[in-house]
């Protein structure tokens, strides 16, 4: 557990309704650099509307979200600029989504998809940018030759790797994951698993991670929130969390996973 | 309904040449940057230089003396039905010479003799946008634009050299306004690029379909994109041009037979023209 | 020896000279007259009216006959025309619910207030061509006509009336938007789109609205209402204060109803689409009526899932003005671009071939990359 005093992102009673119907309500939560929270529940829970709040994708009903940025203040993030946003998100901070289509140019070769943030904030050297990509495939193992391939010619494992490198490319310190598993193969996934706990640890990454997989949860995750129809229902250390749930609805939800 | 009926000056009313002057101001107000304004349905097709003829209907006095040339020559069809909508339209002078004109009105060139202060330069623009082949939403590259956003444009040309080994954009080259918008020069060929740069005169860009304008006063600072280790080239040919000699001019091929043979003469008509006069000497002398 | 071409003027000169003999067709024939196209070929006037943007029948008539009856042509003269003509003000909107009904059918019910007028209409006629329509065929004697029916409620208001149809919104403010004196703006609303699709290409709007009932963002259509005869218009000009009458025009308007919305504030209705056009234009008028719905996704919550409904690919296509300007333009010369790329193919394929280990060098002639 991080010993950090001021958490890297801390939201406040973040609630958003679409129209009248409640996507997520009353969340406070803390963020720290360097760990992983896991944010876990049933499929309508909220988690995917949390995260998009968190990344200020969405903006919140009521609540507020502060962030400290790298010269070591804290900015309310929703009364920033639309610049300033988007550059955090270019830079600072990084999203996968689920569906590595969404995050990536699949018309635009795996070297320009990861150095499209190197050439957003300045870089001008096309053998630097180039080597910096190839430095990063190989990171997330992928091999060099394929620098100038579509990603259309990429598995679906690989696409999520080279999504992974484009958002680290940036050393940003906040990644938000949306079940960046899914939809892969068990083998595929455990490799994938394997690298982003790697990166996470390598780089002191804070990550936001958003599943409905327990076992990817425990793997990846220091802390966990559950929730349920909007709402936080418990939250602590993962291991606690899954072996000795205090909620009936988390008893639930582990032994469910446990059997199916 | 066929009643000749009597046109203002330049054909265009007063009220439409005052808005489209208060669009062009606020164009080399903000170098480089597109601002829209209501194009006027006017006597020729939208894609015919609509823009431009709005633009320079509007700046017009009678005492200009106009140019108006098409892929650099004064007598291709267009150039000259535009020269003569401007002749019917206001009754000023034409000129064919680049040096004699206070406003040229061309497409897709620059005409090679410099220009200077005083001078007004009005291109036909068909697609102002230089991120829409990039990104079809007008919405979402009016953003990029506003927030310096630019990242994908640089991708464009990552992946050219990843696949040609060099920037493949031969005309329509994006170029940095003052460091800060990246603007369509119009399909003006690259080689005219660097004229654009520090230029003495004004110069207007505009689009009547796409309903924009956009202007560079003298002296601004245009800069071709590029990357430090893949600098702008410019295009440059190895003969000289087969009528007038020029070694710096743009050269159109032309196929003289059937068995393929080509000659290249100078694009920009009044030049070459103006080179072989020249180079005649005046009349009666020994050349 | 080469010696560059002068002579486009007189090209033009000599274009425009053909193209009049060319208009005039077989001398031996009557010469067709203005006249006889606005009575006689009334719909292609009323096509050329609706989307040249300016009611003119004897005008529309005279730009198909220039146009040699390229109706985007008669339709660009049109414009062309309406741009140098000055603009006096807008007028009281329309009342179409006192129009003098010639035609008037209703999809929604078998009958109602007004009745089912079939009016002159093509609907029921068998498509057999005419086998020789030189023999003017025997004087039919002329249908006693009913008295033209009581101006009749719109449909729609029936619905209204148990509150089941949504209510046309007023706008946030009295301020109308108006295409032809700013440039057109994304996200537009619906006035501005409105206007965009009164003036659109038909065809074009055809194709979209069939997309949309073959499942390209369905939204249940149902014709309510078809109404086509003349409205009055009336202008108060600033100096007088009060209202005057200028005439009578015919439209025609369609109201859709389609697929019902509820929300947290109120309980499901039926939503609405509009079309409205100059003359007697049922297809025009069905079409956009169609593509105003599909248009209006996002206020009613729904998805964009086809053409059909993105704002910015209908709108910015849909005008033939500017549609054929562009596409047409690819005839002009664009020699020095096409140049400048067959520049960087032959230095490309020089390079390719060099790589590759070929010993043929691609002929190349003149240019080189500095």
């Amino acid at each position: 557990m991080r010993t950090r005093e001021i958490p890297l992102l801390s939201a406040e009673g973040l609630t958003k309704f679409y129209g009248d119907r409640l996507g997520c309500s009353g969340v406070s939560l803390d963020v720290y650099a360097g760990e992983v929270l896991g944010v876990v529940g049933e499929s309508g829970s909220g988690k995917s509307t949390l995260l998009s709040l968190l990344s200020t994708q969405l903006r919140p009903t009521h609540g507020c979200l502060q962030y400290c940025m790298r010269d070591g203040v804290v900015r309310d993030l929703f009364a920033l600029g639309e610049a300033d946003r988007r550059f955090l998100l270019r830079t600072d901070w990084g999203f996968v989504h689920q569906d590595p289509r969404l995050g990536l140019r699949m018309g635009v070769s795996a070297g320009g998809n990861v150095g499209e943030r190197l050439m957003a904030v300045g870089w001008r050297n096309y053998g630097r940018i180039r080597a910096e990509a190839v430095d990063w495939l190989a990171r997330v193992e992928i091999e060099s030759e394929r620098v100038d391939d579509l990603p259309t010619t990429y598995s679906g494992g690989m696409r999520q790797r080279l999504q992974i490198a484009k958002n680290m490319v940036t050393a940003p310190r906040l990644l938000f994951m949306d079940e960046p598993t899914g939809g892969l193969d068990v083998s595929v996934q455990a490799r994938l698993l394997d690298l982003i706990r790697g990166l996470a640890a390598d780089h002191g990454l804070a990550v936001v991670i958003v599943t409905h997989d327990l076992a990817v949860a425990r793997l990846l995750s220091h802390r966990l929130i559950v929730m349920r129809h909007g709402r936080v229902i418990e939250t602590g250390l993962t291991d606690q969390v899954l072996d000795d749930p205090r909620e009936p609805y988390t008893q639930l939800l582990v032994s469910a996973n446990l059997r199916g | 309904m066929t009643a000749c009926a009597s046109y203002n000056f330049a054909y265009l009313d007063e009220q439409s040449k005052r808005t489209i002057r208060r669009a062009i101001l606020k164009a080399i107000a903000i170098p480089g940057y597109q601002v829209p304004f209501p194009s006027r349905e006017m006597p020729m097709p939208y894609g015919w230089g609509t823009g431009g003829v709005q633009v320079t209907a509007s700046i017009l006095g009678p005492d200009d003396i106009l140019k108006v040339i098409d892929q650099g020559a004064d007598d291709t069809t267009n150039a000259v039905s535009i020269r003569q909508f401007f002749a019917r339209t206001t009754g000023i002078r034409t000129t064919t010479s680049t040096q004699k004109a206070t406003i040229i009105q061309t497409r897709h060139r620059i005409p090679e003799a410099p220009l200077a202060e005083r001078q007004i330069i009005v291109y036909q623009v068909p697609i102002p946008e230089p991120l829409r082949f990039l990104e079809p939403r007008e919405s979402e590259t009016r953003q990029m634009h506003a927030l310096e956003d630019y990242g994908l444009m640089h991708v464009k040309l990552y992946e050219d050299i990843a696949r040609h080994g060099h920037i493949a954009t031969a005309y329509a080259y994006p170029v940095m306004v003052e460091a800060r918008y990246v603007m369509d020069p119009s399909p003006t060929p690259k080689f005219d690029n660097p004229k654009m740069h520090l230029s003495p005169a004004l110069q207007l860009f505009g689009a009547g379909r796409e309903q924009r304008i956009y202007a560079l006063p003298p002296y601004t600072r245009v800069v071709s994109l590029d990357f430090e280790d893949h600098p702008f080239a410019r295009t440059r040919f190895d003969a000289p041009c087969a009528l007038c000699g020029a070694l710096d001019a743009y050269l159109d091929e032309v196929v003289v037979d059937d068995a393929g043979g080509r000659m290249f003469v100078c694009s920009d008509t009044d030049y070459c023209a103006g080179r072989r006069a020249r180079a005649a000497g005046p009349p009666g002398a020994a050349t | 020896m080469y010696v560059a071409v002068k002579g486009g003027e007189a090209a033009i000169a000599a274009a425009h000279a053909l193209l009049a003999r060319e208009r005039r067709g077989d001398p031996k024939l009557p010469e067709i007259s203005a006249d006889q196209i606005r009575e006689q070929l009334t719909l292609a006037v009323n096509r050329v009216m609706c989307e040249g943007s300016l009611y003119d029948p004897d005008l529309a008539a005279q730009a198909i006959k220039q146009a040699r009856g390229d109706l985007i042509e008669a339709i660009f003269l049109l414009r062309a025309y309406r741009g140098t003509l000055p603009r006096l003000g807008y007028t009281e909107p329309v009342e179409t619910g006192a129009m003098r009904l010639r035609r008037r059918i209703s999809a929604t019910y078998k009958d109602l207030p007004g009745g089912q007028v079939l009016g002159p209409t093509f609907d029921y006629t068998h498509r057999l061509i005419d086998a020789d329509p030189t023999t003017p065929g025997p004087a039919a004697p002329a249908p006693a006509l009913a008295a033209a029916p009581e101006a009749a409620p719109h449909v729609t208001q029936l619905l209204d009336r148990e509150g089941l149809i949504e209510a046309n919104a007023a706008g946030e403010s009295d301020v109308v938007a108006d295409l032809t004196r700013n440039p057109m703006q994304y996200p537009a609303a619906r006035d501005l789109r409105l206007q965009a699709l009164a003036r659109a290409d038909e065809g074009f709007l055809l194709g979209l609205g069939y997309s949309t009932q073959r499942g390209y963002g369905r939204t249940h259509p149902f014709a309510a209402e078809i109404r086509m005869g003349e409205v009055e218009i009336s202008f108060t000009p600033e100096e007088l204060g009060f209202e005057i009458p200028l005439g009578r025009i015919p439209l025609t308007e369609c109201e859709m109803v389609n697929q019902f919305q509820g929300s947290a504030m109120a309980p499901p209705q039926f939503t609405r689409g509009y079309g409205l056009a100059f003359g007697h234009a049922e297809r025009k008028a069905m079409t956009m009526a169609l593509l105003d719905r599909a248009l209006r996704h996002e206020e009613l919550g729904q998805e964009r899932t086809a053409p059909a409904q993105d704002q910015e690919f209908v709108l910015a296509h849909c005008d033939n003005v500017q549609a054929t300007g562009f596409v047409e333009h690819l005839k002009l010369p664009h020699y020095v671009d096409f140049q400048a790329e067959l520049v960087l193919l032959r230095q490309l394929r020089r390079e390719w071939l060099v790589a590759h280990g070929t010993d043929e060098r691609a002929a190349s002639s003149g240019e080189a990359e500095q």
